[in-house]
């Protein structure tokens, strides 16, 4: 094929070419099998499941995992026993899992707040989780801008949507 | 642009930018520092802690634009045997594997308070610390040899190789769930940040390109001449030797 589309060209100039189609022809490979093998492993990296998955059953109790959704509001409980345990719930709006952890929550925990909890469900349902994790959207915003927009009642928390503009930043005044 | 394929002339336009690099990057530096540090908002949610992405950012895109620099060169070289190809992927390879370290320790500096943890092994963080070991791995292939240049074509071929990393850390927050989150600055409709965040972001930018493309030119320089000297103590060793060597040495020249 390559010699016949480099018929006058000279022999150095023909294996250019050749040189070139076979690095060309080896990464499209190589692109298809490394894109082939992630959709294949998709289900795999998953960082989290959702609230959705976790009802759909796709992770059996006991089985540890993460757990990645939105801290419902209102949600967020303190019933004060000795290990200072926290109770929410983690919702993707569809589904929702309750959790209980005992531990230091990171300082962008909030409701309205998208997290990622390590844990495992006991028997009734409850995801016991080891580790809290905040995880954020890509909107910045200066904090007088946002300020500003709650005193108009124009703002709207980036990924809670509408009606979650309350941060509460220090839950454990609550 | 074929004028610039000539080795000898590239080196002369590369010694010709380097102070106005040098100098673009010690100027935009105080200046993008003081809007980083001082004059820009601290953001809603991280207060602060905003502040490590002037650095984390432009640190990322200049690893992954010093890999995308040394997989052409390296294509180059295997394909069209250009000697530039290879001089420029040897040049920028350290380069690139130290923005990415930066990338990666600002990271893990920034994802403690924020996140919550140094380190998780998403698909974003894993795909970076690969981009990492692959530079380093470039780097340890190209000098492996006592002969610098038989180290050229297994390097080169790893870092073409590698290339495929690049789109997957691109995509690795979209294709997977991620705790990283998604692109701020190539986001769908425009980038995700006001004004008063972009303009830092852009001037230290703006200083890590320019100091970038210093280090590039002074390294290329490097090894530039280190070829030269290799190849004069090539024809030292060859003069010195009885002619039966010649034809053999220069039977690989023509090739």
């Amino acid at each position: 094929m390559a010699a016949s589309g480099g018929r006058g060209l000279s022999p150095a100039r023909r294996r250019k070419r050749t040189r070139l189609y076979l690095v060309l022809g080896g990464l499209a490979f190589l692109a298809l099998a490394v894109g082939l093998v992630l959709a294949g492993f998709r289900d795999n990296i998953v960082f989290f499941f959702g609230p959705s998955e976790v009802a759909a059953g796709k992770v059996d109790p006991g089985r540890t995992f993460r757990l990645g959704g939105l801290v419902k509001d209102g949600s967020l409980a303190r019933p004060g026993g000795t290990d200072g345990a926290v109770l929410f719930t983690v919702t993707d709006n569809a589904a929702e899992v309750r959790v209980r952890f005992a531990g230091l929550l990171p300082d962008l925990f909030r409701e309205g707040q998208g997290i990622v909890a390590l844990g495992a469900l006991d028997g009734e349902g409850l995801f016991v989780a080891d580790e809290v994790l905040a995880k954020h959207d890509e909107n910045y915003m200066p904090a007088e801008a946002v300020e500003a927009m709650k005193r108009a009642g124009t703002w709207q928390h980036g990924e809670g949507g509408p009606g979650t503009a309350e941060p509460g930043y220090a839950p454990e005044g609550q | 642009m074929h004028r610039f394929a000539n080795p000898g002339r590239f080196m002369r336009v590369a010694r010709r930018v380097r102070p106005w690099t040098l100098g673009a990057a010690l100027l935009l530096l105080p200046v993008g520092l003081y809007q980083a540090l001082i004059a820009s908002p601290p953001d809603y949610q991280q207060h602060d802690t905003v502040r490590i992405l002037y650095i984390h950012v432009p640190a990322a895109i200049l690893a992954q634009g010093a890999y995308v620099l040394m997989a052409l060169g390296s294509a180059a070289f295997l394909i069209w045997k250009h000697p530039l190809g290879d001089l420029s992927a040897r040049a920028v390879a350290p380069i690139g594997a130290v923005f990415c370290l930066i990338c990666l320790v600002t990271g893990a500096v920034w994802g403690k308070p924020t996140w919550g943890t140094y380190w998780v092994w998403d698909a974003r963080l894993t795909s970076m610390l690969i981009l990492l070991f692959l530079f380093i791995g470039y780097m340890a292939l190209a000098n492996a040899f006592d002969d610098p240049a038989r180290g050229d074509k297994p390097a080169a071929i790893l870092a073409i190789v590698g290339i495929v990393n690049i789109p997957v850390i691109k995509f690795s927050v979209y294709f997977f769930n991620t705790l990283h989150q998604q692109s701020t600055l190539f986001s769908a409709g425009g980038p995700a940040m006001p004004p008063e965040m972009l303009t830092p972001l852009a001037l230290l930018g703006g200083s890590f390109a320019a100091f970038f493309l210093w280090l590039f030119a002074v390294r290329l320089a490097g090894e530039f001449a280190k070829v030269r000297l290799r190849a004069i103590r090539g024809g030292l060793i060859r003069r010195e030797r009885p002619a039966e060597s010649r034809p053999s040495a220069s039977a690989r020249g023509t090739r």
